[in-house]
C-alpha cells in the first residue's frame, strides 16, 4: 500500500481517510457534508469564510485546511456550531449589498444556498451597506463588488488554473476588496471570458455578460437541490 | 520626470538585487524618496520588480505608512490609543490643527505637513506621543506645540526637541533581563555545550514565550532543530503592537547586545545560520544605534563566519523593518511580511518551526524571550527557575501605563499578586487594570489579589490602570475600535464581526439597548472567538466580554428594562412630512399595528 491510512472520529462516527487528505476532503468522501464557501474542488484552499470551521479535540479549526491525523475527534453538526455557522453567513449579507430576487446569480449562489442551508432569518446587526460602482469596462465580464464576498476564488483561479494574475485584495479590514491588475479596471487587464476565474465566484459579483437569465429562476442549481446534496447522497446511495 | 522617477526605482530594485522578498525594503526606500505611492510610482515599482501592479498595491493597501495619497514632507502621526486619549491626546490634536491650520487628515496646501492619527507608538509611558516623521516626541502638551510647529516649518532638527528626549522609564530591573552584562558571555557558555545541551538546559529551565501565547521555547526550538531541511531561520518579533505596551522599545535600547545573544545561541541550537529582527516601523529611529552594535559583534568575532572560533558555526543578523501594521506582530503574519506580502496570517498547521519563513523551519521568539534564553546560557537553568513560581519560571517586563504615578517599565518575578504590583507603581486607586492590553482582560478589584503568572493573569506585557472616575464603556468601546482598525480583512468573522461589535456595543453606550442587545452581542462575541482564523480575531472581543462578566453593573446602569428597542424610529423619519403636512405622527404603538 502506497497511502497511510488513518482512523479518525467525525461526529461520534469513525471515519478512514488517507494521510495528507483534509478533514473536508475526508468527510466528503464519507458522505458528511461541512458547510464551506470559500472553498472549491480545483483550487487550493484559502480559509477566508471559515464556515467550515469544526472542533479538532475541542479547539476550532478550518476543515479545508486542517489535514486529517490518526484519532483525532472531530465535531461537525453541533447546535453550537451551527449557530456561529449561520451567523458567519449572516455577516456575509450584512457587509454587503445582496439583492437576492434581482441578481442573476440566484438560485446559483452559494451564499444564497447556504443561507438556506443555515436557515438564516433575517439578520440581527444592521446593514453596513457600502457604496461601490459596477465595473463593466470589460467587454465580456463584469464585477459588481456590491457582491463581493473576498472569498478570494477569483484571485487563486486566476493564478493556478489561468495561469495569469488578474485578481488581488486591496486594503485592510473591513476596507478590504478585490483589486484588478489594471491602473483603472477590468477591461485593461488581459481577462478573458473563457478564463476560469470568469466562472469561479461563488456568488453574482464576477459574472459573464449577456447570461445571466439563460437558465429560468425555479431550474437553476439550487433550486433543484439543496447545498452539499451531491454530497449527502453519496452516504444515503452507500 | 517620470523617466528619473523610473530609473530611481529601477536603481532601488536593483539594490536589492529585485529579490522579491526583499520588497518591503524597496516599498520603504520609494517611500522615503516620494512620501506615497501613485499608481504610476505602482506601475514603475511592478515593471523593476517583474511583479503584477495588482500585487505590489495589495501589499501597499495593507500597510499604514504607506499611502495612495500625496502626503506632506513632515507627517505628524499623534498616537490616539485608549492612554493617549486619557492624557489628553484629544487637545494636543486640537493644538496641532491650529498650529498647522489643517484638520488631521489633511496635508496643508503647501504641502509642508500632514497630520494624521496613528495606534500606539510604543510611548503610552509619555503619552501624549506622536512621531514626526520618524521621530517619536513625549509628554506633549497643547502649550507646545505652537513651537514643534515651528521649528518643522523652520526645517529645525526635530530630534533636538526637549519633547523628542525618549525617557527610558525602566523603573525596575531585575536579574533576567535587566542585570547587568558583558556582549559574549552567554554565546561563549552556550558554545561549551552541543547544540541538544543548549536545548535540554533551555527545556529545564522552563522558559516559556514572553511574547503573549506563553509556549515552551526549549520544545520549539528542539522543533525546529528536528525538521529535515537545507536552512533554518530564527526571528526576534519586535514588532510590539499590542497597545499600552513598550518593554519591547525599552530592551532594544538598553539590552540590544542580549537580544542578539540570544538570537545567536538559538541559531547555534537551532542549526540556524541567519536570523532576522522584525522591528515595528514605529521604531526606526533605533536602527542606526542597532546597526552600529550589530557590527561591533562582528568585529569581535560574536557574529559571522566561525563564531568565537567554533568550526563551522556560522550566523549573520539582519533587521526588518516594518511598516505599520498591529497584525505583524502575529508571528505567521510576521513571516509573510518578511517574504514581501501583506500581513496576512497563515493556517496552522504547519506551524513555522515546520514551514516558516522561506517554506524553511524557524523559529519565532518574542525580544524578552531571547533576553532570557541568554542568560539562561549564563547563569543555568537551575538558577532561572528558582525565580518566579513553579509554572512561571523567571521574570517579566511589565509595560504600565494609564492611571498611575510611575509609568513605565517594571521587571518583576512571576507570581505577584495585582494589589502589590498596583502599589508598586503608584495606582493604589485603580477601579480596574487591563491586563494584556486590548486582547487582554479588564480586571475588577475584587480580583486585585490575584497573581500575574502564566498559570493566572497571564499578559505580553501591557497594563493599563484605570482611576476613579474613568468611563470604563468608553474606553472599551476605544480599544474595539482598534481591533476594527487592524483587523487584516482576511477572514469574515473578525473582519465584518468586529465592524459589528462596535455597532452592537454603541446601542449600548448610547442607552439604546436591552438585555436582547447584551445578549447578541454575547453571542456574536463568541461567534468571532471560535470562528476567527487568528489570534487576533480570536481576542478581540475581549474588552467587551470581561468587561461584561467583571464589570455586569456598568451594563444594569445602561440598558433599558424592556425587551425590545426598534431600531427605526417611527416619529423621526415621518417628522419632515409631518412638519410640511401640519400633522402629528401616529405614536411608535399605533404605527407599529
Ligand atoms: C495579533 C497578534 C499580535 C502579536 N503581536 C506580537 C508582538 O508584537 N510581539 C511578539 O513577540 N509576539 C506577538 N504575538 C505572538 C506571536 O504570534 C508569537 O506567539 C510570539 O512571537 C512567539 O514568541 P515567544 O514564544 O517568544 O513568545 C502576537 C500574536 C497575535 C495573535
Ligand atoms: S469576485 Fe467573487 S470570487 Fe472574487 S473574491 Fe469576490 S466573491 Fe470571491
Ligand atoms: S482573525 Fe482577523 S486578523 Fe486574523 S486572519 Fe482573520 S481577519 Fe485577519
Ligand atoms: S471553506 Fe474553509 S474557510 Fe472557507
Amino acid at each position: 500500500m502506497s497511502q497511510e491510512t488513518v482512523t479518525f472520529t467525525l461526529d461520534g462516527v469513525k471515519v478512514k481517510a488517507t494521510k495528507g487528505q483534509t478533514i473536508m476532503e475526508a468527510a466528503d468522501a464519507a458522505g458528511i457534508y461541512i458547510p464551506r464557501l470559500c472553498w472549491h474542488k480545483d483550487l487550493p484552499s484559502g480559509g477566508n469564510c471559515r464556515i467550515c470551521t469544526v472542533m479538532v479535540n475541542g479547539r476550532p479549526a478550518g476543515s479545508c485546511l486542517f489535514p486529517v491525523e490518526d484519532g483525532i475527534v472531530v465535531e461537525n453538526n453541533t447546535k453550537q456550531l451551527k449557530d456561529h455557522r449561520c451567523q458567519v453567513v449572516e455577516m456575509h449579507f450584512i457587509e454587503g449589498n445582496h439583492y437576492c430576487p434581482s441578481c442573476e446569480a440566484s438560485g446559483e449562489c452559494e451564499l444564497q444556498a447556504l443561507g438556506y442551508y443555515t436557515q438564516m432569518l433575517t439578520p440581527t446587526s444592521p446593514y453596513l451597506r457600502p457604496k461601490y460602482e459596477v465595473d463593466a469596462s470589460h467587454p465580456d465580464v463584469y464585477i459588481d463588488r456590491d457582491r463581493c464576498i473576498l472569498c478570494g476564488r477569483c484571485i487563486r483561479a486566476s493564478e493556478f488554473l489561468d495561469g495569469k494574475c488578474v485578481f488581488s485584495f486591496e486594503g485592510r479590514g473591513i476596507h478590504k476588496r478585490i483589486s484588478v491588475n489594471a491602473e483603472h479596471n477590468l477591461g485593461e487587464t488581459n481577462m478573458e471570458a473563457s478564463d476560469r476565474a470568469a466562472t469561479i465566484c461563488p456568488t453574482g459579483a464576477l459574472m459573464i455578460k449577456r447570461t445571466g437569465y439563460r437558465i429560468p429562476v425555479g431550474k437553476r442549481r439550487f433550486d433543484i437541490h439543496p447545498i452539499g446534496w451531491d454530497i449527502e447522497k453519496k452516504k444515503k446511495s452507500g | 520626470m517620470s523617466e528619473d522617477h523610473a530609473l530611481f526605482i529601477k536603481k532601488v530594485a536593483e539594490k536589492y538585487g529585485r529579490d522579491p522578498t526583499r520588497l518591503m525594503d524597496i516599498l520603504l526606500e520609494v517611500n522615503a524618496r516620494y512620501g506615497w505611492f501613485s499608481e504610476e510610482t505602482i506601475g514603475h515599482i511592478g515593471e523593476a520588480m517583474d511583479i503584477p501592479r495588482v500585487k505590489i498595491r495589495d501589499k501597499i493597501s495593507f500597510y499604514t505608512f504607506f499611502s495612495q495619497k500625496p502626503v506632506g514632507k513632515t507627517v505628524i502621526r499623534l498616537s490616539n490609543s485608549v492612554v493617549e486619549k486619557m492624557k489628553g491626546a484629544a487637545e494636543v490634536a486640537r493644538a496641532f490643527e491650529d498650529a498647522v491650520g489643517v484638520k488631521f487628515g489633511e496635508t496643508t496646501p503647501d504641502g509642508a505637513i500632514t497630520l494624521t492619527y496613528a495606534q500606539c507608538i510604543g510611548m503610552s509611558d509619555q503619552a501624549p506621543s506622536a512621531l514626526i516623521n520618524h521621530t517619536p516626541v513625549g509628554n506633549l502638551l497643547p502649550e507646545d506645540v505652537g513651537d514643534i510647529v515651528e521649528a518643522i516649518k523652520n526645517e529645525e532638527d526635530i530630534s533636538q526637541l526637549p519633547q523628542a528626549l525618549i525617557d527610558v522609564n525602566l523603573r525596575r530591573s531585575g536579574p533576567v533581563v535587566f542585570a547587568p552584562m558583558d556582549a559574549g558571555t552567554a554565546v561563549r557558555a552556550a558554545l561549551k555545550m552541543t547544540p541538544e545541551q543548549v536545548i535540554d538546559e533551555i527545556k529545564k529551565s522552563n522558559l516559556r514565550g514572553r511574547g503573549g501565547a506563553g509556549f515552551p521555547t526549549g520544545k520549539k526550538w528542539e522543533a525546529c532543530r528536528n525538521v529535515k531541511s537545507d536552512f533554518r531561520y530564527i526571528v526576534c518579533n519586535a514588532d510590539e503592537g499590542e497597545p499600552g505596551t513598550f518593554k519591547d522599545r525599552v530592551i532594544m535600547s538598553e539590552r540590544a547586545n542580549l537580544v542578539f545573544e540570544g538570537m545567536t545561541i538559538a541559531g547555534y541550537a537551532v542549526g540556524a545560520e541567519y536570523g532576522i529582527v522584525y522591528l515595528r516601523g514605529e521604531y526606526e529611529y533605533m536602527l542606526e544605534d542597532l546597526k552600529r552594535i550589530l557590527e561591533e559583534r562582528r568585529k569581535k568575532g560574536l557574529l559571522g563566519k566561525n563564531i568565537l572560533d567554533k568550526k563551522d558555526f556560522n550566523f549573520a543578523i539582519r533587521i526588518q523593518i516594518g511598516a505599520g501594521a498591529y497584525i505583524c506582530g502575529e508571528e505567521s503574519a510576521l513571516i509573510e511580511s518578511l517574504e514581501g506580502k501583506r500581513g496576512a496570517p497563515r493556517e496552522r498547521p504547519p506551524f513555522p518551526v515546520e514551514k516558516g519563513y522561506m517554506n524553511r523551519p524557524t523559529a519565532v521568539n518574542n525580544v524578552e524571550t531571547l533576553c532570557a534564553a541568554a542568560r539562561i546560557m549564563e547563569q543555568g537553568a537551575d538558577w532561572f527557575s528558582t525565580i518566579g513560581t513553579e509554572a512561571s519560571a523567571g521574570t517579566k517586563l511589565l509595560s504600565v501605563s494609564g492611571d498611575c504615578s510611575r509609568p513605565g517599565v517594571y521587571e518583576i518575578e512571576y507570581g505577584i499578586t495585582v494589589a502589590r504590583f498596583l502599589k508598586m507603581v503608584g495606582a493604589e486607586h485603580a477601579i480596574a487594570a487591563k491586563i494584556g492590553g486590548p486582547s487582554g482582560r479588564l480586571v475588577a478589584p475584587n480580583d486585585f489579589d490575584r497573581t500575574i503568572s502564566f498559570e493566572d493573569f497571564s499578559t505580553g506585557g501591557s497594563v493599563i490602570f484605570f482611576g476613579p472616575g474613568r468611563d470604563l464603556l468608553t474606553h472599551m468601546k476605544q480599544f474595539t475600535e482598534f481591533f476594527v482598525e487592524e483587523s487584516c480583512g482576511w477572514c469574515t468573522p473578525c473582519r465584518v464581526g468586529t465592524t459589528l461589535m462596535l455597532k452592537e456595543f454603541d446601542k449600548i453606550i448610547e442607552g439604546r439597548a436591552t438585555r436582547t442587545e447584551i445578549e447578541n452581542i454575547k453571542k456574536l462575541g463568541q461567534t468571532i472567538k471560535t470562528m476567527s482564523r487568528c489570534g487576533l480575531g480570536q481576542t478581540a472581543p475581549n474588552p467587551i466580554l470581561t468587561s461584561m462578566q467583571n464589570f455586569p453593573e456598568l451594563y444594569e446602569a445602561v440598558i433599558k428594562p424592556v425587551d425590545y428597542i426598534g431600531t427605526f424610529d417611527f416619529a423621526k423619519a415621518v417628522s419632515a412630512g409631518a412638519e410640511i403636512t401640519g400633522r402629528k405622527p401616529h405614536s411608535d404603538e399605533e404605527a407599529n399595528l
